[in-house]
């Protein structure tokens, strides 16, 4: 339990750390923001960097604001942040509510929302939010900075879009209408473990009619992913049983589950339904 | 003790006058004396809480060399070859050893002495010609520091010709040895004609059923620190606690030393749960290589190591049949079981196996019995034992039948463990079976009396139409009891050491070892009650093998119950001491006098003239003037010495919730009910309860080393090895109670360590049946939600039915 040996860099700037992180990306350099992954699995020596980029220090990455239509979260903004809403209406409600199932509250004021999504485990949380509702990563380099949205940016497995010497310095998540209604449904063996199965569904309500639906699950399969078959279904129908009942079932016809010695893919499917009805009545209710 | 149920006083009420004092207590004495039975603070806490703990990792001695493990990554092959050259060649490394190097060390032997059939499936310290479980240890590196070692650690190359896998005990046995089966013993007890009944019995209930590979696992891993002092000839070994006379004992066989020659020093301990303190190949390594380089070597497990390298426990597969009568009444048992005991014997031999076949019938009349186990090898981390071990398991197997009886006869499963159940006249009750190489006779109790006391306390049939109700509206909750016997205090004998110095403070040197579970309050506290002083005046000396000749430490519930009547016994003798020299002093009749508050007075005069502990003790010095013709130093020695066992007996009651769409389960309510004689500190007993529960839970419903079909580890983080946390674990409700102190032992003391867990796994698997209408659906522990699933599944296909039919 002891990493092997690593080079520490401190940048104090965007601009010094995607240099640093230039300099040392070919020599399997990592940035670290909260550390709440990467430090484990060193300390396993399952990941062996040779350097690591500390982007603690960097000024302008702790930035949490709204700019025209999007909540803006920088690279460092730690998870605990979203304990209270940080923006008036249902997003930041959304955010609270996800927040804390996010591991431990210990874990939650060190990991960080960006961290979370370079690392694109399949079970998190926040990966599934981002998925959800349409996010946009802003990924810097040295000379170039572009912007990711979701749909492209998870490959798989903790795979991403971001290029080796890239820094993920923001990720940008829609503001939702005020008559947006959201649920999010969750399932794992104990309280702050990563999710067996997990669904964020949001829709405005209007006339008591299903409007703008999203259904995204998490932990299923390699990566989130919205499921266009549910979401046709509850497009126009009112918000009730029936409807939630044949979104669901949609899902499981569609969803292709991970497999592992614990948790066949039986098991997931049959999780895969009855986490998006119960996210879809939370969020009816 | 009378067959009448009496219900003890509460132990802050009760007026007991230990250590030979007469009638007449003062008012002073009562208040200033009493320390038995009382919640006081612990002894332990104030450096624990301020971060001045000392566990293994603190422990560290100037120019140390640290060790690292190179583990095996193959669950079965052979050693072609290990090339140890590119880690001997970094800068740092002192040496890199595989077996050639400690030639000369046998395998590990068995604690308790030698068993000739056993032997040639002990562990070797470093593996020889084969790897038999991943994890296995191959090689060893030392180093100057951890981080260098570990990567030296890196560097070692193996060539291993990889062989096929035994991963089930119940699976044919393969060949552990050429000739030699991974079998290693068929351990029989039993009694009576089990066939004979069985043939004639109007109704036989077949069940297999199944508990998982799960084990404890402490907060501080293990650790081992070795230093060999070529000044005084002393070999010091400092981190494992438990058992460290007996670790002295087989460390000084296995090196060839004399016992006298090797200290072993227990430091603090976060959790031992009966696999921590253990001897391991570790422990012998730092030994060997603490001489060999004449340098101290440090070694601090890490999570991953303590997952896949510390003992697993509790893997069991029973196939059980019972005879049973119209009226639901046991006439025998036959149980054939598979005892998975990974990949070799260690320290304890066969004792979990073995005591599982005694332990099984627990608080019921069984006329005859037969237990078949069949004691195997597979490739995966050897075994042995966890707090309660083969209670556990058994009380999960016997509990499982008491309800297939139940419901094949239309029965309350309570009514049939009254008409099970040893009443309180027949005891003690002996059974011709074997715990600890000990006959079993059960000591006292009213097993249906506490049962009804549990059920009174519960408002059960208010409870029991409350569940209905809500099951009628489609809430699957239920609820499950579990019965059962415990046996602690593990003989045969135990000894202290008491002095008072100058000051008036009490060193107590024992034989005895701290868990963390309160040993040195509880001491504490029996010797100043016996004594008569205050219990902070006391300190308490464990687990230092240079004090004390002698010491069997803590393990199967044994520590209050044979360190503290040996505590009581000597502080009887002291405070005879006492009381004679001073009655010399004070121109008094000995039995005038009494202690109260760490002074000797006269009883007729408690505010008179009074002579303190401490001047005593100066008075009996050896170069006193005053001493006489008395033995020098205010000073005992107390011996306590048993025949048998006590058997404490408790019942669980659990109300679970199931979410039939997830399989998931949860702990609504938990209530655990104990009859433990005498409590010394009923907190520390309900501490001792409660953490055992929460340990219970986690083998009921998360916590499983898990394999795959190559035989490796699956669990190896703490992000797949399930341990339950606040989050998941009910408060629970402790109805301690005193109502048949034990008469095997001076201050009428059952053991607690264990009881909080032994019916966890039978009263959980027990609610989820009613809870999901499905008696007899779990056959397996743990109850996971996949598994559970597959269970309601099936019930979609077939109506609910018990599975109890013969």
């Amino acid at each position: 339990m002891k990493p092997a040996r690593f080079r520490y860099h401190a940048p104090k700037t965007i601009e010094e750390a995607v240099d640093t992180l230039a300099e040392v990306a070919g020599e399997d350099g990592r940035v670290l923001a909260g550390g709440q992954s990467l430090v484990p699995i060193m300390a396993f020596r399952l990941a062996r960097p040779a350097h690591l980029v500390d982007i603690n220090g960097v000024e302008g990455l702790r930035r949490l604001s709204v700019e025209g239509e999007r909540l803006c979260i920088g690279a460092c903004v730690r998870h605990a942040a979203f304990h209270t809403p940080v923006v008036d209406g249902p997003l930041g409600r959304l955010l609270a509510t996800v927040v804390r199932h996010i591991a431990h509250y210990p874990i939650r004021t060190r990991g960080t929302f960006c961290g979370s999504i370079a690392h694109a485990d399949p079970s998190a949380e926040w990966c599934l939010v981002a998925t959800a509702l349409g996010a946009e990563m802003v990924a810097r380099r040295a000379a170039s900075t572009r912007t990711i949205p979701a749909q492209d940016f998870f490959r798989g497995i903790m795979t991403t879009a971001l290029e080796e010497d890239e820094l993920l310095i923001e990720v940008r998540l829609p503001i939702l209408p005020a008559d947006t209604r959201f649920g999010f449904y969750e399932f794992n063996r104990r309280a702050g473990d990563f999710a067996l199965g997990m669904a964020l569904v949001a829709f405005r309500l209007q006339g008591g009619v299903i409007r703008e639906p999203r259904v995204a699950l998490g932990g299923i399969e390699s990566q989130p992913r919205r499921i266009a078959e549910a979401e046709q279904l509850l497009a126009g129908r009112a918000a009730e049983r029936a409807a939630f009942e044949a979104a669901a079932a949609a899902v499981a016809s569609v969803v292709d589950p991970l497999e592992d010695a614990v948790t066949s893919a039986t098991y997931r499917r049959d999780l895969s339904v009855t986490v998006t009805r119960r996210a879809l009545e939370r969020a009816a209710a | 003790m009378s067959g009448e149920v009496s219900a003890g006083p509460a132990p802050q009420d009760r007026q007991r006058h230990e250590g030979g004092s007469s009638e007449g207590v003062s008012a002073l004495r009562a208040v200033a004396n009493k320390w038995i039975g009382r919640s006081v603070t612990r002894l332990e806490d104030p450096p624990l809480v301020r971060g001045r703990g000392r566990f293994a990792a603190d422990i560290s001695f100037v120019h140390q060399l640290h060790m690292r493990i190179v583990r095996a990554q193959h669950a079965h092959g052979k050693i072609a070859s290990i090339d140890t050259s590119a880690a001997r060649a970094l800068p740092g490394v002192i040496a890199v050893w595989t077996a050639a190097d400690i030639a000369e060390v046998p395998p590990i032997d068995f604690r308790e002495g030698r068993i000739p059939a056993f032997e040639p499936y002990r562990q070797p310290v470093l593996a020889t010609e084969q790897v038999r479980y991943v994890g296995e240890p191959l090689a060893a590196v030392f180093a100057e520091d951890p981080y260098l070692a570990e990567d030296a650690v890196d560097l070692v190359s193996f060539d291993i010709e990889e062989m096929p896998v035994l991963l089930a005990a119940e699976a044919e046995p393969g060949e552990f040895s050429p000739g030699r089966s991974t079998e290693v013993s068929v351990i029989r007890q039993g009694y009576g004609d089990v066939d004979a009944v069985l043939r004639s019995a109007p109704i036989v209930v077949d069940l297999e059923v199944s508990i998982g590979r799960h084990s404890g696992v402490p907060l501080e891993g293990r650790g081992a620190i070795a230093r060999y002092d070529a000044a005084r000839d002393i070999l010091e070994l400092h981190g494992a606690a438990k058992v460290p006379h007996r670790n002295r004992d087989l460390l000084a066989r296995m090196l060839k030393l004399a016992p006298s020659s090797i200290h072993v020093h227990e430091s603090h301990v976060g959790g031992g749960f009966g696999i921590r303190g253990e001897l391991y190949p570790e422990d012998f390594l730092v030994c060997v290589a603490a001489m060999r380089f004449n340098r101290p070597v440090k070694w601090i497990e890490d999570r991953r190591e303590h997952l896949i390298a510390a003992n697993h426990s509790r893997q069991q597969l029973h196939h059980l049949r019972a005879a049973v009568d119209n009226e639901g009444r046991i006439l025998a048992i036959d149980d054939r079981y598979f005892h998975d005991q990974g990949a070799y014997v260690r320290t304890h031999a066969a004792r979990v196996v073995h005591m599982t076949a005694g332990i099984l019938p627990g608080p019921y009349r069984v006329p005859a019995y037969r237990a078949v186990g069949h004691f195997r090898l597979t490739n995966k981390t050897p075994a042995a034992t966890y707090r309660a071990p083969g209670r556990y398991e058994t009380t999960f197997v016997r509990e499982r039948l008491i309800d297939a009886i139940a419901t094949r006869l239309g029965l309350e499963p309570n009514e049939v463990r009254r008409r099970n159940a040893i009443a309180a006249h027949e005891m003690p009750y002996h059974r011709p079976l074997e715990a600890l190489g000990e006959e079993i006779e059960h000591d006292s109790g009213d097993y249906v009396g506490l049962l009804d006391k549990l059920l009174a306390a519960l408002d059960w049939d208010k409870r029991k139409a409350e569940l209905a109700r809500r099951r009628a509206v489609g809430e699957a909750v239920g609820a499950g009891f579990a019965m059962f016997v415990e046996k602690s205090g593990l003989g045969p004998a135990d000894g202290v050491r008491i002095e008072v110095d100058g000051s008036g403070m009490v060193e107590l040197v024992t034989g005895g070892a701290s868990l963390g579970q309160g040993f040195e309050t509880v001491m504490a506290q029996v010797c100043a009650e016996v004594l008569g002083t205050d219990y902070r005046r006391v300190r308490v000396i464990h687990g230092q093998t240079d004090r004390i000749a002698y010491g069997i430490g803590a393990h199967a519930s044994r520590a209050t119950v044979m360190t503290a009547s040996a505590t009581h016994n000597g502080a009887v003798k002291l405070r005879a001491k006492a009381i004679e020299a001073a009655a010399a002093l004070m121109q008094a009749r000995p039995d005038a006098l009494e202690i109260v508050d760490g002074k000797v007075l006269r009883k007729a005069e408690p505010a008179g003239p009074s002579i303190s502990l401490g001047e005593l003790a100066e008075h009996l010095a050896p170069t006193s003037k005053t001493l006489g013709g008395r033995e020098p130093g205010l000073c005992a020695e107390g011996w306590f010495r048993v025949k048998h066992q006590v058997y404490p007996y408790g019942i669980h009651f659990a109300v679970v919730k199931v979410d039939r769409e997830t399989g998931g389960v949860a702990v609504e309510d938990y209530v655990i009910a104990y009859d433990i004689g005498r409590a010394i500190n009923p907190a520390l007993v309900k501490g001792q309860i409660v953490g055992g529960f929460a340990q219970g839970l986690g083998g009921a419903l998360l916590e499983e080393f898990t394999y795959n079909e190559r035989g490796d580890p699956l669990a190896t983080t703490f992000a797949d090895y399930l341990m339950p946390t606040t989050r998941e674990i009910p408060e629970v409700h402790v109805i301690l109670r005193e109502d048949f102190t034990s008469p095997l032992n001076p201050l009428g003391i059952k053991g607690a360590g264990e009881s909080g867990i032994t019916g966890v796994g039978a009263a959980i698997a027990s609610a989820i049946d009613d809870a999901i209408g499905m008696p007899g659906a779990v056959t397996q522990l743990p109850v996971t939600p996949q598994r559970l699933k597959e269970i309601l599944n099936r019930s979609v296909s077939s109506p609910p039915r018990s599975r109890a039919a013969s």
